[in-house]
């Protein structure tokens, strides 16, 4: 009430100056109307005063503009008030930075096209199963700006090992909401409720050389299989089409690679021979499909039964692999 | 069969202490005894009331003597440290960590009396490293990281408990693996290290750190021993923090060296008896540790009333640790200035 009462005085106030514009008299004579009008009814003229920053917060609240949420993200970041959860995850800095520096990427350098978004649930576990590929593992980031963009929510990837030892890289990973690969963090997070990204292939699919582009290798132990069984929560095949075409890997420097301690040290036409420009990832048209998801909870699978557990991942390997010829049989080329 | 008689280790600390002068202040118990070879606190020892203080080495054949004369039948083992305050001599503190442990549970398997074993370990037996899950239940192997630090000794020590277990099935043994211990109070490495003004992290890591508050320490430790709730509980705030957030809070000013320095750096602190930066340090402040506390809450039935966050700034507040960078004022400047310029635009 409050708040709308000084609107009509407003309009009042205005038309009665407008009327004595209209009327042709000299322009000084408003401002002493206005103010002997609103000194005749002094009650109202005092709410009028304290109702407007009350109707200006009101304005601004709902719809921050940029500078003040930059600014309140700044001092959050300074005070250290945020919350990170037991994995790691920073969902502010994720949100804030990581996200929109990933989409421009997303957007203007990939031009990702999602299908299927449909297949990703709104709420609950699944656990999302990608290929590989790619030699850097921009298909994971750019799977999580795609799960995000698609349903809202984050992906939580699971990665290796190899992540979380390498300095900036391991921290980076924990705040984007990635963890260790292993049943015991996967169970974890599926039984939270959260999207949980594997990429079953490993270093075997994502540093494998040119020529065996959009071939799934092996699907490492199943265990992601055993974890979505033991949680229930179904398995979504992902295929994602482009990466493979970034760093095309053509040879191997394997001892660089063992000086370094990295399970490969790639050569691609570009790299090392352009130096940090041969770097820059090639701007190939990215495809993901998000596939049917595969119901766990209905299925009668002995978690203990490694033959059934392979069963599944085996099915689940061949429908990517399916997905991704599909795909691959419809896109129109690499670049565009 | 309720405990009656208690004995309580290590009260010349902070723990052991308060631990002391709580039960001792709880009618249900006929005698509560406190050893330890150095007396408790002078702020803890005046509030005593009914507990009694033996100043006894558990290293002595002594200690089996109070056990069975006293007729002990509850023993609470709360000397044990993984994290000493200060530089201190690592032998004096294994001794007393692994030997002492040894010398005290002979003592319980021999008395027939004895029904009952409360024991404070650390959370950090689990180790941590790249290749660890995120989140340890107390089911997770214990992996030292380094086999000589003070870790290796929880773990032993934890293995001796294990013994007894089997030799003696009749007794109950709770044994509690703490997080980092936190509060206004508490004097560990992990509370000097955040008063250090300039705060050495390492270079391109930023571990979770998961923190008790003493004040739920003790609860814990109290319940233990009060009801019956034998098992391996992990005890730990809710939440965490990551370093480098923990020190923003606190005003610190973080400095973030490479691995390979800090260990120099350590011998320099070292050596000036400000803080400990051993290998075992090093390993949590590089991959950080945090534990499942459903256990506790579910089976042991208590639920911290500190999360991490809250555990930390009580800490920073009740230290009176005065922020040498105060990031809210920096901000708050700094808006200033950008809604000025916003404006003129």
């Amino acid at each position: 009430m409050v708040d709308r009462d000084p609107a009509p005085d407003f309009v009042r106030a205005g038309g009665t100056g407008a009327d004595v514009l209209g009327a042709g008299s000299a322009q000084v004579i408003p401002l002493p109307g206005r103010e002997r009008q609103s000194r005749s009814v002094a009650e109202p003229h005092d709410a009028e005063v304290l109702a407007m920053p009350a109707v200006r917060k009101a304005r601004i609240e709902p719809e921050p503009d940029p500078l003040t949420r930059a600014l309140e993200f700044v001092h959050n970041r300074l005070t250290g008030n945020y919350d990170v959860d037991e994995f790691g995850f920073d969902e502010e800095l994720t949100e804030s930075l990581v996200l929109p520096v990933l989409r421009v990427l997303y957007d203007k350098w990939f031009r990702v096209t999602t299908y299927g978004d449909e297949n990703l649930p709104a709420d609950g576990g699944a656990l999302l199963v990608f290929n590989h590929s790619g030699t850097i593992p921009l298909d994971a980031l750019m799977a999580s700006v795609a799960v995000h963009e698609a349903s809202g929510r984050h992906a939580r990837h699971l990665a290796a090992d190899l992540v979380f030892k390498l300095p900036f890289v391991g921290p980076f990973a924990r705040k984007v909401g990635h963890t260790l690969a292993c049943n015991a963090d996967a169970e974890r997070l599926l039984n939270d409720g959260e999207l949980v990204g594997v990429f079953p292939e490993g270093f075997k699919g994502i540093g494998k050389p040119f020529s065996s582009r959009y071939k799934l290798q092996r699907f490492g132990r199943g265990g992601f299989v055993a974890a979505a069984l033991r949680s229930g929560v179904p398995i979504v095949p992902c295929a994602i089409v482009g990466a493979e075409e970034i760093y095309p890997k053509i040879g191997d420097i394997k001892p660089l690679a063992r000086l370094l301690g990295l399970p490969y040290f790639p050569v691609t036409p570009l790299f090392p021979l352009l130096g940090p420009l041969g770097a820059i990832p090639l701007p190939t048209k990215w495809h993901i499909e998000f596939g049917d998801p595969v119901r766990t909870d209905a299925m009668q699978v002995d978690v203990d039964d490694p033959m059934a557990v392979f069963t599944v991942a085996d099915q689940v390997r061949e429908t990517i692999q399916r997905m991704l010829y599909a795909r691959l049989a419809e896109r129109g080329g690499v670049f565009r | 069969m309720p405990s009656n008689i208690v004995l309580v280790t290590g009260v010349g600390g902070e723990l052991g202490g308060k631990l002391l002068v709580r039960l001792g202040s709880n009618p249900d118990f006929e005698r509560v005894i406190g050893v330890d070879t150095v007396p408790p606190p002078p702020r803890v020892a005046a509030r005593l009331g009914r507990a009694e203080f033996v100043r006894a080495d558990i290293r002595n054949p002594l200690i089996a003597k109070i056990i069975s004369t006293a007729r002990v039948d509850t023993v609470v083992h709360a000397s044990t440290t993984a994290h000493p305050a200060g530089p201190a001599r690592r032998g004096a503190i294994k001794e007393m960590n692994v030997i002492g442990t040894m010398r005290l549970l002979a003592a319980c398997q021999r008395s027939l009396l004895v029904r009952k074993l409360v024991v404070k370990s650390t959370a950090a037996v689990y180790g941590t490293g790249s290749r660890s899950p995120a989140v340890f239940d107390e089911e997770a192997p214990l992996r030292p990281p380094s086999p000589t630090g003070y870790v290796a000794d929880a773990v032993e020590v934890e293995g001796y408990v294990r013994g007894l277990q089997r030799r003696r099935p009749d007794i109950e043994v709770t044994v509690a693996r703490f997080t980092n211990l936190i509060g206004p109070q508490v004097d560990t490495v992990t509370t000097r290290y955040f008063a250090l003004p300039v705060v050495p992290t390492i270079l391109g890591y930023d571990a979770r750190i998961q923190l008790v508050h003493s004040a739920d320490a003790l609860s814990v430790l109290e319940l233990a021993t009060v009801a019956d709730k034998p098992g391996v509980f992990n005890v730990g705030g809710d939440g965490v923090l990551t370093l480098s957030q923990a020190i923003r809070r606190a005003g610190r000013v973080e400095l973030p060296l490479p691995k390979g320095l800090l260990p120099s750096i350590g011998k320099v602190l070292r050596g000036a008896k400000v803080v400990d930066f051993s290998h075992d340090r090093l390993q949590m402040l590089q991959h950080g540790l945090v534990v499942d506390t459903t256990r506790l809450k579910r089976e042991f039935g208590y639920v911290p009333r500190w999360s991490t966050l809250e555990a930390f700034d009580d800490y920073v507040q009740g230290r009176g640790l005065r922020p040498v960078v105060d990031g809210g004022a920096v901000s708050e400047s700094l808006s200033r200035v950008a809604l000025a310029a916003a404006r003129r635009r």
